[in-house]
């Protein structure tokens, strides 16, 4: 495939609605990032115990 | 006007119990089947119809046996018209027939609810030893387990045209129909994350096998219906998913693409040179930037190769198709590429390997975790497990942390009632309405005993008959099985 036809196959150009929008998510990651913090923590109250031994004990064999 | 592509995944559940690592799992994926809870009705499964064996390049296949005996003995069918039973060593679900991609993965998700009951279920009769189920593919050891997908063809359809244009597609798509894997298998080389689970497995292009050397391209003939009109294709390429919006993706993109090349709306094909080493890249590929050699010279990335078969699948849909579901195939397919250009971080809303690579990526760089670390690996397998109350899955959905197409009340009603509009729908009122008399059951027929020396055979041959409009009158009217046999036969 050349170039040219790789840029026909884009459905869109890029817009400046765009580039807008990407300086924003920047600017909210801070506050994604706390968020995605929080859920970890709440993870690791759910999360198995013994990681090491739960995932050699994890052995399936027999499937399609 | 294509065949209408009526649509039916299968899903092998891994199994665990995590206080007994010698626990057997075929017994315990037959506990499984059984402790379900909700309707259901325990048959024999008549393998006589079915011939796995079969090829669909037009050859049979020595050493296939009719059947495995084991398998027929936990076998049942649901109220919603699912198979649930065991294979291999595995619990598996296999949805009804559904008429169309969302349809197809309501009833997907359906399944991971029956599945959550009969773990809660099975955990009880352990006496509170938890049982676990996964929906994913791999034990990270180099061991794998399906989730396949199926999709009426017209037997007319020729199989080598089948092969050109569904090679290229289902290796691309693995953009968006991967669930992500935490590391390598199975020999190939080291990655930290993948976007794929079942990648590293495949070993041919085309082929009849399921379990050893896979190909990209199964070619199990056996159409669960009038072989001299249909074909079935079993696209065992592919992850078992939990986001809504993904299954959706990956149903409704590859029914349009065989439905266009039906109609012959397909330019040439793009074949791959080495479609195997190009499935592994693409897989291994966190940049979306690696070139892929085409047949004939030149290179594409597979990001390049999926614009195309948007591009001429917008333009049969507009020019063939007026549901409104096939316009949201292409809304999401769309905006799928479109993030995967401008920022791939974005697609942790609705892919499953994005959501997890967002996940992990936070825990590595917060706890300093190289990623051979066995927490990232504990992390990965627990993000399938369909526990609402322990898989990370259901933990991100819950905080909307993954978009979804369903509310809960519409899966749990998905439990219960079958499809409307295929033959699922007899199927499931069967199971409802004479649990009792039922005895066997296939994909194209009902075996009922009505207390006579001869038991007596229903076939449902034609995958899109049998649905409300058909059958439904009768079933409301008729006060039993032998009534039933009678009306049909008028």
């Amino acid at each position: 495939m050349t170039d040219q036809e790789r840029s026909r196959s884009r459905s869109r150009e890029k817009s400046d609605e765009d580039v807008e929008e990407l300086e924003i998510t920047e600017e909210e990651s801070e506050a994604d990032l706390e968020g995605l913090d929080d859920l970890l923590d709440e993870i690791d109250s759910v999360l198995e115990e013994n990681a090491e031994e739960f995932v050699k004990n994890y052995v399936q064999k027999g499937g399609q | 006007m294509a065949l209408r592509k009526v649509i039916g995944t299968e899903t092998e559940y891994g199994i665990a119990v995590r206080t007994d690592p010698e626990f057997n799992p075929a017994l315990g994926s037959a506990m499984v089947v059984n402790s379900y809870p909700g309707p259901r009705v325990r048959v024999q499964w008549s393998y006589e119809e079915e011939s796995p064996g079969r090829d669909a390049r037009g050859f049979g296949h020595e050493g296939y046996g009719v059947s495995d005996p084991e398998g027929t003995l936990v076998n049942a069918v649901l109220a919603n018209g699912a198979r649930l039973y065991v294979d291999h060593a595995h619990p598996e679900y296999s949805a009804p027939e559904s008429y169309d991609p969302l349809e197809a993965a309501l009833y997907d998700k359906a399944g991971e609810r029956v599945m959550q009951r009969a773990a809660a279920s099975a955990t009880e009769r352990l006496g509170g030893e938890r049982l676990a189920l996964y929906k994913n593919n791999s034990d990270r050891k180099g061991n794998s387990y399906g989730a396949h997908e199926n999709y009426l063809l017209a037997r007319s359809t020729p199989f080598g045209d089948v092969i050109r244009y569904a090679m290229t597609f289902l290796v691309t798509r693995q953009l968006f129909t991967g669930s992500g894997k935490v590391g390598s298998e199975n020999g190939r080389p080291a990655v930290d994350f993948q976007l794929t689970q079942r990648a590293d497995f495949f070993e041919e292009e085309v082929g009849l096998e399921t379990t050893l050397k896979r190909p990209i391209i199964n070619t199990r003939d056996e159409p669960h219906g009038d072989s001299t009109k249909y074909r079935r294709l079993h696209v065992i390429f592919g992850d078992a998913n939990l986001s809504e919006v993904q299954i959706f993706l990956k149903l409704g993109s590859t029914a349009l693409i065989l439905a266009a090349l039906e109609d012959g709306a397909l330019p040439d094909p793009l074949d791959l040179a080495d479609p195997v080493t190009a499935a592994w890249t693409v897989s291994h590929d966190l940049t979306f930037r690696q070139p892929l050699e085409l047949d004939g010279g030149g290179t594409a990335t597979a990001l390049d190769l999926q614009w195309r078969y948007l591009e001429w699948l917008k333009k049969y849909v507009e020019k063939e198709l007026d549901e409104p579901v096939w316009y949201q195939v292409l809304t999401e397919w769309e905006n799928v590429l479109d993030d995967m250009e401008a920022d791939p971080s974005r697609l942790s809303d609705r892919l499953d390997w994005a959501a997890k690579r967002r996940l992990f990526e936070r825990y590595v760089d917060r706890d300093g975790l190289p990623w051979t670390d066995s927490k990232l690996a504990a992390l990965d397998l627990q993000y399938h497990d369909v526990d609402p109350g322990r898989g990370l899955y259901h933990r991100l959905a819950s905080r909307g942390g993954l978009r979804r197409l369903f509310t809960d009340e519409q899966i749990e009603a998905a439990e219960t009632n079958p499809p409307e509009r295929t033959r699922a729908y007899f199927r499931g009122r069967c199971v409802t309405q004479f649990p009792d008399s039922l005895v066997a059951a296939n994909w194209d027929s009902l075996v009922f005993d009505l207390g006579e020396p001869q038991l007596r055979r229903v076939p449902m041959l034609e995958p899109l008959r049998g649905g409300r409009d058909l059958v439904g009158p009768i079933l409301d009217e008729v006060d039993d099985a032998a009534d039933l046999i009678k009306r049909l036969g008028d």
